[in-house]
């Protein structure tokens, strides 16, 4: 179907379902119960599960694939970011030039920085990379002030040159951004007994163009050009060998790796229409190495995974505090309570960057494949057992 | 001319710190072969040391001053340190005042420790993977050391004084004879500079002038070679793996009444101290040191007023600028050697 064999056709179905229904499976508590506050569901965090998603699958057509560790991807991002904005206060609040936009800028200042890091590989390319993204975060916060807001950012004011559409609304508010009339912010809000679920406008925008950008990460992973990259990351010179110029292959991934990033700059500042120079920083782009690492370099599902999971833990895992952590271990005699509470506090609520630290290394010790290999290992010992069942269950000597 | 010389100055201590770290990288690197990127935390945890010293030395307790009296008329309570008991007031606050370059004494053993078990722990089942597995544990690993620092001593920067003696600065232009107050110069800052000097100078001299120096050296060129001959180089190489740790916790711990450490003070000169080793090239220890002057110095020069006017913001991206075009056109860096990280 779609030309995917029949695997990825059934996991790109998987995803589609997912986000499809991701308002339902993101709110598992009903509204006002205590675990409430572990409901993901809401638009702001919906929208950044899906828009990271995006990033870390670009991401790792360039690392996964070629092995290539950029450690400067929140570059494009941030371009991309800028530059829907600049759409957004010059053209029109559609957002679909923004994105376009964003998409080409990105891209076009990825096949510069590429077309000098990839003259080195290895360690070299992981610091040029990171040289050229910290040298845009440091222009872009001081020199370029007029082009990106410089500290404050770049934001929408009452008094843009929009060429197509108002600068104003009617009541004298900055214009929200749309889909040809469709608002990004408009929800509506469904309530089933005690389930309230949110179906957000952006959202759905956002999950969409991640369902496409999935569906086309798999061609390219299981394309020639797929292959190409696979080579060269498994052995670069025994491929320069049979004559292929591996420059080229590298280049075109990185610069689609860059226009993912840009991508999904472009779709953050569609939710919201600013732009910030942090976006850019390094600690950004170390954030979708992670996501991709811990989810699974070179496996399709796995950055989306680990962009879920980072973002899960930011958002909602930081916010359990020692006052939650009593409540829930109030069933333990005094004593042991205290014990339990301040030997998970420093783990959780503001620490949660120490447990995902820890996660971290213990994914890339033991397990080198992210939790997707986690997980299928899992599976496999599943089966193993079942096997096992079955012949000795069949192979009985017959004595 | 004074300028020239201010800005020279200026970009010592900067370029100081930076030589140390690049010199422990390239320590590690070059013997164990291994990228490390938890290298910023090293030097965070050795300016924490210092943190941790001068609390140490300034516990206290209460005790009611009988002459004195609060605002409400009862007995005043002052905070007197332990140390005065031990050695009487004199002593005790001079002690208190030293408490930075005392936290030297303090912090070699316990980053040297630190440098151990991170070898022994961890660095050591990483040697036959990539690289890029190399980086991502030690980036996972920084951020497991901040975070620990984080919880300890909050996130807001811990001001630790320089000792009265080194407050303050000098008139380094009359010295040299030129007008008075053209070259005013912090005591301190010529302080870390020697310090590191002094570092600098014991490692390389450690390397060159001791047997054991020698056959790191032997390792770090041919580890096969030396292995056959009989030598555990292993075990050296976890030596000087905690020795790289003690000299960017010095680093750490000198840079502390500079700049008041913070838990991320580390990553933001991790990536400054990797573009160093970068343009010293990867694995030459002289290069590393070298860059590091050099760069601190052209950063310091860049900030002046006439190359920020002539060039907006090179301020910011010069040592990247630099980075970018060496690694261009001499891909080995400064002072590389041929046949390192060249796969």
């Amino acid at each position: 179907m779609l030309g995917l064999e029949k695997k990825d056709f059934r996991l790109l179905l998987i995803v589609i379902g997912l986000t499809l229904f991701a308002p339902f499976i993101l709110n598992p508590f009903p509204a006002g119960s205590e675990l409430a506050q572990f409901n993901a569901g809401y638009p702001d965090l919906m929208q950044r599960f899906v828009i990271f998603g995006i990033f870390a699958i670009g991401f790792n057509i360039l690392f996964g694939l070629t092995g290539y560790l950029s450690f400067g991807h929140a570059a494009f991002l941030g371009v991309g970011s800028y530059s829907a904005v600049w759409m957004f206060k010059l053209l029109s609040m559609n957002v679909l030039p923004a994105i376009i936009l964003s998409v080409i800028i990105s891209g076009l200042f990825a096949l510069v920085i590429g077309f000098v890091s990839l003259r080195r590989s290895g360690i070299y390319f992981s610091i040029l990379t990171l040289a050229f993204a910290q040298m845009s975060f440091a222009l872009a916060y001081s020199v370029l002030t007029p082009i990106t807001g410089g500290e404050t950012g770049l934001q929408l004011a009452l008094d843009d040159p929009r060429v197509l559409g108002a600068a104003q609304t009617a009541s004298g508010n900055i214009p929200v951004p749309a889909l040809f009339g469709l608002e990004m912010r408009s929800s509506y809000e469904m309530s089933v007994g005690a389930w309230t679920f949110t179906f957000n406008a952006g959202y759905y925008l956002a999950a969409l163009i991640m369902v496409l950008s999935f569906y086309l990460a798999i061609r390219i992973f299981r394309s020639p050009f797929g292959m190409m990259l696979r080579a060269i990351k498994s052995n670069q010179t025994r491929m320069s060998y049979t004559g292929l110029n591996a420059r080229p292959y590298t280049l075109a991934a990185f610069v689609i790796s860059g226009m993912y990033a840009g991508l999904a700059g472009g779709l953050m500042a569609s939710m919201d229409p600013l732009a910030g120079a942090e976006r850019m920083q390094w600690t950004a782009s170390g954030e979708v190495v992670l996501m991709t690492i811990l989810g699974g370099a070179g496996t399709l599902i796995g950055p989306v995974l680990g962009a879920g999971m980072i973002k899960y833990f930011e958002n909602i895992f930081s916010k359990i505090n020692s006052q939650i952590l009593h409540d829930w271990f109030g069933f333990l005699p005094d004593g042991l309570e205290d014990f339990v509470v301040t030997l998970i506090y420093p783990f959780v609520g503001k620490g949660w960057h120490l447990t995902l630290g820890i996660v971290f290394m213990l994914v890339v010790i033991f397990l080198p494949g992210g939790l997707v290999q986690g997980g299928q290992k899992i599976a496999a010992a599943f089966r193993r057992k079942k096997s096992e069942k079955a012949s000795s269950g069949a192979t009985k000597p017959a004595e | 001319m004074d300028q020239f010389i201010l800005q020279i100055l200026n970009g010592l201590d900067k370029g100081s710190a930076y030589a140390l770290i690049a010199l422990g990288l390239t320590l590690i690197f070059g013997t164990l072969g291994v990228v490390n990127f938890a290298h910023g935390a090293l030097f965070m945890m050795g300016a924490f040391c210092a943190v941790t010293v001068s609390k140490l030395l300034t516990l206290s307790h209460k005790v009611v001053d009988e002459t004195r009296t609060d605002f409400l008329g009862n007995p005043l309570q002052v905070d007197v340190p332990y140390l005065h008991d031990l050695f009487g007031p004199a002593l005790g606050d001079r002690l208190i005042d030293w408490a930075v370059p005392i936290s030297i004494l303090f912090a070699i053993p316990v980053m040297i420790g630190i440098g151990f078990i991170m070898e022994r722990g961890l660095i050591k089942h990483f040697y036959k993977r990539p690289h890029a597995d190399q980086i991502l544990v030690t980036f996972g690993l920084a951020i497991v050391l901040q975070e620990v620092i984080k919880y300890y001593y909050g996130a807001n920067p811990i001001p630790t004084p320089a000792p009265e003696a080194f407050k303050g600065s000098f008139d380094f232009g009359v010295m040299i004879g030129f007008d008075a107050n053209a070259i005013i110069y912090p005591y301190w800052r010529l302080v870390y500079f020697f310090f590191s000097l002094l570092v600098i100078g014991a490692v390389f001299a450690f390397l060159q002038f001791t047997t054991f120096g020698m056959v790191v050296r032997a390792g770090m060129a041919d580890r096969e070679t030396v292995g056959i001959l009989g030598i555990d180089i292993d075990k050296r190489f976890t030596i000087m793996f905690g020795i790289a740790a003690a000299v960017a916790g010095l680093a750490g711990v000198m840079y502390v009444p500079i700049n008041p450490p913070n838990y991320h003070m580390g990553m933001d000169f991790l990536v400054l101290s990797f573009v160093v080793v970068v343009v010293g090239g990867m694995g030459s220890l002289p290069g590393a040191v070298a860059a590091g002057f050099l760069l601190g110095i052209l950063e310091s020069f860049a900030s002046t007023s006439w190359a920020v006017n002539l060039l907006p913001g090179i301020n910011q991206v010069i040592i990247y600028l630099v980075a970018i075009i060496i690694l261009l056109t001499r891909p080995r860096g400064l002072m590389g050697r041929k046949g390192v990280m060249e796969e």
